[in-house]
C-alpha cells in the first residue's frame, strides 16, 4: 500500500495563523499510524494565495486533499478517513 | 504563547486587516469596513447572540487594534473617525492593556459551589471538614454560606461524590497581582494602578475580551513618511518564524524598516555588567541578587514589591543598551522594538531612546499583509554577532546562565513565571532577606521566560530548541 503523504505548510502565513502549533504532528503521526503515513514541514505550499487568502490558514495538505483551518484533529481524522 | 487557537485567531485578523487597510489606498474607509468584511450580511454568527453583536464587539478589537482603550469609547464614534485620529495621534497612549466590555461575558462571581451531584449523604465529611462553618444542609444538600467561605477548597477535596467545584474567572485567577475584577456591573475591570501589564488576563480570557493597544499604525505611518526606522528585535525572535536569522533580517527590510539590530547585542552588554556588579554585591556582603531585564518585573517590583529594590540589580535591560546604541549611531531613527510581550510596551513609554513597541503577532500581521514569506527570503548577512549568552536570554536560566559564564560564585534558582504563589515567595524573599541555598534568583515574568510571552507565535518547546541551536553556533561570551 503506498504511504498517505501529509505536509504541514510552514510558510510565514500558516505559520502566524497556527502551524506552529501543528508542528506536534511531526511527533504525533509517526507514533499513531507507525510507517503507513510519513509527516514533513513544508515550505509555502502557495495555498494562501488563492482568493479566500489568509483567512482560511493553516493549509495542511494529506495527498491531494487540502486542509483548511487545520488543526491537529482535524488532520488526524482525515488521515484516518484515508487508511479505511 | 496561546493554545486558545479561535481567541487568538480573531485577533491576529483583526491585525492582518488593519495593516491591508493601511496599505490600501483608502485606509479610512476600508477600516470602518472590517467588522462587515468579517461578518458580511448573511454570514453565520459562530459565537454570540446576533451578528450585530458579533460587529459590535469586532468593532472594538478594530480600535484596539487602532491603539485606543474602549473603556473611554462612548460608543458614537465611528471606525473611520478613530482610523483619522490614529493617523493624526504623535503619541501611543499609556496603558497598554484594554478591556472590551461587550465581548466579556461577565463570568459568575468565583466560588465553591454545591453541584446536583450532592447526596445529602449521612457522613456529610464536607461539614466536619470545614473550618469556617460555612456549610449547612438545604433542602437536603450541603449549602455554602459564600460569606463565611475562605475558598480553602478542603471540602472539595473530602466529598466522596466530586459534587463540589470550584467556579473559575480565568481572568481574576490568572492576574498574579489581584489587578483585575469585576466592577458594580459584573465585567471585568483592570485596575491600572495596580496592573504590571503582564498580560495574563489577556490569554486566560476565553472571550478573548481583553487586548493589547497596538502601535502597529504609528509605525506603520511613519514608515511610510519616509522616516528612518530601525527594528530592534529581541533575543525570541529566533524561533518565531521558520527561516534563519539572515532570511529574517531581510524580511523585516523588506517590510519597511530601514534597519535591524539584535537586542542580543545588549543582552551582552547587560551580561556583563550584571556579572561584575554581583561580584561587587557579594563581596559586601549581600546576601543574594536579583536579575532585572524582565519589564513585567520591573512593574512588580514598582507596585507590589517594594522591599525587593535593595536586592535588584541596577544593571539596565538589554534593549536598554541596544536603544541607546541605536540612537548613538542613528540620531535621527525612530526606534522599534520587536519583541515577545506586552510588559515591554510600559519600558518603551518610560524610555526615551525606545520609540514604539511592536509584538511579534504584529510582525507576523505585517508580514502576512505585504505578503512576506520569511523562509523564501534570501539572506542578509548581520553587522555585528552576538554572543551564545545574549542569544540565549530568552530562555528560562539563559539569564542566569550568562552570569555564571562570567563569575564562578553562582549558585542561581528561577522564578519561572509569575502566579499568585511565585509573588508570594518574591514577597518572602524580600521580607526575609534572604533566599535559602541560593545568591541569583533570575526573575522572569513568564513561564519559558521570554519565549513563553503573551503574543509569542511558536510552541515553547520548538522554539527553545531553535534559540539553543542558533546560540550553540555563537561566541562564547568569554571570548
Amino acid at each position: 500500500m503506498k504511504k498517505v503523504e501529509v505536509k504541514l505548510c510552514l510558510g510565514t502565513t500558516c505559520f502566524v495563523m497556527g502551524s506552529s502549533k501543528l508542528q506536534e504532528l511531526i511527533d504525533i503521526i509517526p507514533e499513531k499510524f507507525g510507517d503507513k503515513v510519513s509527516v514533513s514541514g513544508s515550505a509555502c505550499l502557495e495555498l494562501c494565495s488563492s482568493s479566500t487568502e489568509y483567512s482560511k490558514a493553516p493549509y495542511v495538505k494529506v495527498d491531494d486533499d487540502v486542509v483548511e483551518e487545520a488543526t491537529v484533529e482535524k488532520v488526524l481524522e482525515v488521515i484516518e478517513g484515508k487508511l479505511k | 504563547m496561546n493554545d486558545r487557537n479561535q481567541t487568538v485567531r480573531i485577533k491576529k485578523e483583526i491585525l492582518i486587516r488593519l495593516v491591508k487597510s493601511f496599505l490600501s489606498d483608502d485606509f479610512i474607509g476600508n477600516t470602518r469596513l472590517i467588522p462587515y468584511d468579517m461578518r458580511p450580511k448573511g454570514s453565520e454568527v459562530p459565537y454570540r447572540c446576533c451578528i450585530y453583536k458579533e460587529r459590535a464587539i469586532l468593532k472594538d478589537r478594530t480600535i484596539a487594534g487602532l491603539g485606543f482603550s474602549i473603556e473611554d469609547d462612548d460608543e458614537r464614534k465611528s471606525l473611520s473617525e478613530y482610523a483619522q485620529e490614529a493617523l493624526d495621534r504623535t503619541e501611543p497612549e499609556e496603558d497598554p492593556l484594554t478591556v472590551i466590555e461587550v465581548a466579556c461575558k461577565g463570568c459568575v462571581p468565583s466560588q465553591i459551589y454545591v453541584t446536583d451531584i450532592c447526596q445529602g449523604c449521612v457522613a456529610r465529611p464536607c461539614q466536619s471538614t470545614c473550618k469556617f462553618g460555612a456549610i449547612s444542609m438545604q433542602n437536603g444538600r450541603s449549602h455554602i454560606d459564600g460569606s463565611k467561605c475562605k475558598k480553602c477548597k478542603m471540602c472539595m477535596a473530602v466529598c466522596p461524590y466530586n459534587a463540589i467545584v470550584q467556579i473559575a474567572v480565568p481572568c481574576e485567577d490568572a492576574c498574579p497581582v489581584g489587578a483585575i475584577a469585576k466592577d458594580e456591573s459584573g465585567y471585568a475591570r483592570i485596575d491600572f494602578d495596580s496592573c504590571i501589564s503582564c498580560g495574563k488576563c489577556a490569554e486566560a480570557c476565553p472571550f478573548a475580551a481583553i487586548h493589547e493597544k497596538s502601535q502597529i499604525i504609528d509605525i506603520l505611518k511613519n514608515i511610510k513618511a519616509g522616516k528612518e526606522v530601525i527594528a530592534m528585535a529581541a533575543p525570541s525572535v529566533v524561533g518565531q518564524f521558520p527561516g534563519n536569522i539572515g532570511q529574517l533580517k531581510t524580511a523585516i527590510l523588506k517590510a519597511g524598516f530601514s534597519g535591524f539590530y539584535e537586542v542580543a547585542q545588549g543582552a551582552d552588554i547587560t551580561a556583563r555588567n550584571e556579572a561584575k556588579e554581583f561580584e561587587e554585591r557579594m563581596k559586601g556582603g549581600a546576601p543574594f541578587m536579583t536579575t532585572s531585564c524582565c519589564a513585567g518585573y520591573h512593574q512588580l517590583l514598582e507596585k507590589h514589591l517594594p522591599d525587593m529594590k535593595p536586592y535588584v540589580s541596577d544593571t539596565k535591560t538589554p534593549l536598554y543598551y541596544t536603544a541607546e546604541l541605536v540612537k548613538k549611531e542613528h540620531p535621527d531613527a525612530l526606534t522599534v522594538f520587536v519583541g515577545p510581550c506586552v510588559a515591554k510596551r510600559k519600558e518603551g513609554m518610560k524610555n526615551k531612546n525606545i520609540d514604539f513597541v511592536m509584538n511579534f503577532e504584529e510582525l507576523g500581521a505585517l508580514f502576512i499583509g505585504r505578503k512576506i514569506d520569511v523562509m523564501q527570503c534570501e539572506e542578509t548577512p548581520l553587522e555585528t554577532e552576538s554572543s551564545k549568552q545574549g542569544r540565549s536570554f530568552c530562555r528560562t536560566g539563559g539569564v542566569a546562565d550568562s552570569i555564571k559564564a562570567l563569575s564562578d560564585k553562582t549558585k542561581p534558582c528561577l522564578v519561572n513565571g509569575f502566579t499568585k504563589d511565585s509573588v508570594k515567595q518574591l514577597k518572602k524573599y524580600a521580607k526575609d532577606g534572604k533566599c535559602e541555598g541560593c545568591n541569583i534568583i533570575e526573575v522572569m515574568c513568564c513561564e519559558g521566560g521570554c519565549l513563553g510571552g503573551n503574543a509569542t507565535i511558536n510552541q515553547i518547546k520548538t522554539a527553545h530548541k531553535i534559540v539553543e541551536d542558533f546560540a550553540s553556533k555563537s561566541k562564547d561570551i568569554t571570548q
